[in-house]
């Protein structure tokens, strides 16, 4: 890993089509930022995206990186961090990829606890399919599909983390570029899994939950006197249903990372050109 | 077929026993045909496996087959062994001794016993009260509950009539010891030796209550064989290619894969992971693809339905990676405890849009492995998905063979156009981007592994250009899509994809098989032979791409086509290969193919088709 990487280094040289004015330009600058500040570089990172808007990001950033099928970027990820634990695994979604189609894999996840970080873009619509109700639209949300509201409460993405054993449960706010670049940097530090949920506006199709919603209503961890390791204080935090927070919820430093728990250090590429020198033992077993 | 059964009450029974006993000279053939069965839960399957595993290490061949039901209690269940001093790979309609722990044993297996057959039961268990001992079978009572409880345990009554079945097959208990020694020596030697004690009980009581001299004689010789089935041949294979990631997500009757590789992949390094389900298995393993690692998933039908989604991106991807498919019984549900070969259409056209893929279908256990070896070979040389399909029968089916069937000295491995720091800048653009999916005259374009300076690059399940972006550039799309077609055409130049062939060679009666079905068929050639009917056989084990067999199809009078599904689906595409008819024998009742059974469809057949031109 060289030491003079710099965060434009993450991104390609290709033109993103989000909308003018998506918080997913904003988002996407913070995990490069993040990458770049934790001293990664695109030749040992790799980048994972589902299906969305959000999943376009694996296109616009340079790294190794798979655009996957919509809602299974995780096990993707999981796979390429526990065959080869030297790579910086980052794996993005939106709000529709992790908490509706892929909200099994992303419970598991959780509590499977592999090091990487997952930045989901929660823009509480679904935008390329150009604005029906996603999982963490409002109850009374008007929407193509849900012309009265969805008439279901949110899913609350941070709730169900906590309840399955998270380790590192933070939010951010694509538009407040350095706290997010720091949380998402953080979520990168963490030995575990880093999850963090990203208020990335939609200006095309949501005009509830807005940049003016969130810079008006977020309270902002730091401000408060919140102890992220106090297990009580965060959950009384998540499940606070008058108010939104941004920062680190939540973070358990003690519990075992996947890979620590298994003890998987090595690069699973190298292998010999041959069996294995001891392979005759298999077959002995069976005498 | 009752009508002159004895009930076997232990009061009403009288030593010695009044039932025939005259030795039957025609029923000591070359093969021994023994099974214990009994409810899931009743030790069945330890118990027989114990039992195979004595009689491969006194040097004979064995072959095993099982009857089971899904449940894990409740159910007949059976473990039958056919062993002989000569290599067996099917099993027959014929039962030499039976272990009868409950009255439906003696039901489900009644077709099978024959003059002579001897049937080893407790008349002081309760459930045995019932039941009904054929006139022409010899039933030994033995009270195998209270011989193991002397010996130390009720447990330990499997192993009684193990000891038993010993006496009645002069079959030297000794040979039963090392077997007993391997299944408890982790336990503690006092269970060992209780068990053999419990043995020996067994074979004292039968010899010094039945004075009778038994029609059998296992003969033992001095070779060493090991005996193994075909998922945990398919589990060593991985690891002797170099497999080291491994996700899946347990269903029967792939799940010994799994667990074959859990405990011993990690001694080389490896991992296996348990996924929430097949979808998250598949991308697991996909991942673990991405970062360089040999990868694999196992499942069955049910598994790859919900694989199929992810299919098409590890295709497209152009991601090597092998899919093991472990067929079973289907649709849905279907039987999940039964044989099929019902997955080749699944297999070659899952998925929507168009994507070519390798389908290989070993024919014996000892191939399961080899083929496994190929399949890793295969998927990196042309960074392709590969589905490596057996069936039931075969992945539970314990076989015995000489070690060097498994010889890892042959093992070759062969990982394709990876590209190095060194050798990357001839597949980068002027600007410097790596083309992971650079168009090459032979289909395969070069690989990067991350971690390799300045080969960063995307991919995805969209359609893409060179540097692996999405595009719907009409050129460019064609490109691909026949880029991806040529890596097919490659291979089949380079590769050898030649099916195995047995019988007689100028034989104007042609049988096709692919899959397991080699086995029973050609024992079955043995014995059309006896009636002077000569067979050319050909197994196939590859569906895709595949041998062509136009030319014998054509010039062959008859051709039948052998497989265990109920529309012929390899059948079909022999025909089209060859623009011919073919006729075909299915089997769909969801047990495999025996050799006796399989000769008399190859008759019928050709009696019909005889029949037809005359």
């Amino acid at each position: 890993m060289s030491s003079d990487v710099r965060f434009t280094d993450f991104k390609s040289d290709k033109q993103p089509t989000w909308c003018p004015g998506c918080g997913d330009f904003g988002t996407m600058n913070g995990m490069m930022k993040a990458l770049a500040n934790t001293g990664n570089d695109p030749d040992n990172t790799f980048v994972v995206a589902g299906i969305g808007c959000s999943g376009k990001i694996g296109t616009y950033m340079h790294s190794y990186a798979l655009h996957g099928v919509h809602g299974r970027a995780l096990p993707v990820g999981t796979g390429v961090k526990l065959a080869n634990p030297n790579l910086e695994v980052m794996v993005a979604g939106g709000d529709g990829d992790g908490y509706s189609i892929g909200v099994g894999h992303f419970i598991h996840a959780v509590r499977r606890n592999v090091d990487m970080s997952y930045v989901v873009m929660d823009n509480r619509i679904y935008g390329l399919t150009k604005g029906q109700a996603s999982p963490t639209s409002r109850e009374d949300f008007e929407t193509s599909t849900t012309p009265e509201g969805p008439k279901q409460p949110p899913v609350n993405p941070l709730a169900l983390a906590l309840s399955a054993g998270a380790t590192f449960i933070a939010q951010s706010f694509s538009s407040d570029a350095m706290r997010h670049a720091e949380i998402v940097q953080e979520a990168i530090e963490h030995d575990g899994f880093g999850f963090v949920n990203v208020f990335s506006p939609c200006v095309t199709f949501n005009d509830v939950d807005t940049y003016d919603y969130f810079r008006d209503s977020l309270v902002d961890v730091e401000d408060t006197d919140h102890d992220r390791t106090d297990y009580d204080a965060a959950k009384d935090l998540i499940l606070d249903m008058d108010k939104e927070y941004q920062g680190v919820l939540y973070q358990n430093e003690d519990a075992a990372s996947y890979e620590q728990a298994h003890g998987l250090t090595e690069n699973m590429a190298e292998i010999p050109d041959g069996a294995p020198d001891d392979a005759t033992d298999l077959v002995r077993e069976f005498y | 077929m009752f009508d002159n059964a004895q009930k076997c009450r232990r009061s009403t029974f009288q030593k010695p026993f009044d039932l025939p006993l005259e030795r039957v000279d025609n029923i000591m053939p070359a093969d021994f045909n023994w099974a214990i069965g009994g409810e899931a839960g009743d030790g069945i399957d330890s118990t027989g496996k114990i039992f195979a595993r004595a009689l491969s290490r006194a040097g004979r061949h064995v072959f095993t087959s099982k009857d089971f039901a899904s449940r894990i209690r409740g159910g007949y269940t059976a473990y039958k062994i056919r062993t002989s001093v000569d290599r067996v790979q099917s099993v027959v309609d014929r039962l030499d001794v039976l272990i009868a722990l409950t009255p439906r044993t003696i039901d489900e297996n009644r077709s099978e016993l024959h003059d002579g057959s001897v049937i080893i039961y407790d008349g002081e268990r309760t459930t045995m009260q019932n039941a009904t001992i054929p006139d022409d079978v010899i039933g030994l009572d033995v009270p195998l509950k209270r011989l193991a409880e002397e010996a130390g345990g009720a447990i330990m009554r499997n192993v009684v009539a193990l000891g038993a079945a010993c006496a009645v097959a002069d079959f030297p208990i000794e040979n039963l010891d090392s077997a007993l020694q391997k299944r408890f020596g982790s336990k503690g030697q006092k269970l060992v030796d209780n068990n053999k004690e419990a043995a020996r009980a067994g074979r004292d009581y039968v010899q010094e209550t039945y004075d009778h001299d038994f029609a059998y004689d296992l003969d033992t010789t001095d070779e060493d064989y090991v005996l193994i089935n075909g998922d945990e041949a398919i589990g060593m294979g991985a690891i002797a290619a170099g497999c080291r990631f491994y996700a899946g997500y347990p269903i029967t009757p792939a799940t010994n894969v799994m667990e074959y590789l859990t405990g011993r992949i990690e001694n080389y390094g490896g991992h296996v992971v348990q996924a929430e389900d097949e979808l998250s298995a598949i991308n697991m393993a996909l991942g673990g693809a991405r970062a360089g690692a040999r990868a694999m998933t196992a499942t069955s039908g049910p598994g790859i339905d919900l694989m199929t989604e992810t299919f098409g991106l590890v295709a497209t991807s152009e991601t090597p990676l092998v899919i093991c498919n472990v067929m079973r019984s289907g649709p849905s549900t279907g039987m999940p405890t039964k044989q099929e070969q019902g997955d080749i259409n699944q297999m070659l056209y899952g998925g929507h849009g168009e994507i070519p893929r390798f389908v290989l279908a070993p024919t014996t256990i000892d191939d399961c492995f080899w083929k496994t070896v190929e399949a890793f070979n295969l998927a990196e040389k042309y960074q392709i998905p590969v589905y490596l399909t057996a069936d039931l029968s075969m992945a539970v089916t314990e076989q015995t063979f000489a070690p060097d069937a498994f010889d890892m000295d042959d093992v070759e491995i062969d990982r394709g156009k990876v590209v190095d720091e060194e050798s990357i800048d001839e597949w980068q653009n002027e600007k410097g981007q790596f083309k992971p999916h650079a168009l090459t005259d032979d289909g395969v374009s070069p690989r990067a592994l991350p971690g390799t300076t300045e080969g960063a690059h995307m991919t995805t399940g969209l359609e893409h250009d060179e540097l692996g972006r999405r595009t719907e550039d009409t050129e460019m799309r064609v490109e691909q899509v026949d880029k991806r077609n040529r890596k097919v055409e490659t291979a089949q130049e380079q590769e050898d994809w030649s099916p195995r062939e047995f019988g007689d060679p100028e034989s104007d009666t042609l049988v096709i098989s692919w899959g397991s079905n080699e086995g029973a068929m050609v024992e079955a050639i043995d014995l059309l032979e006896e009636e002077a009917i000569s067979i050319r056989f050909i197994s196939v084990p590859y569906i895709f791409p595949r041998p062509d067999l136009s030319e014998e199809i054509t010039s062959a009078d008859d051709v039948l086509v052998v497989e265990c599904n109920n529309t012929g689906q390899f059948a079909d595409l022999l025909e089209h290969d060859a623009l011919a008819r073919v006729q075909r024998i299915n089997k769909y009742n969801g047990v495999r193919y025996k050799a006796d059974e399989l000769a008399e469809e190859i008759k019928a057949a050709l009696a019909a088709s005889q029949e037809a031109t005359q």
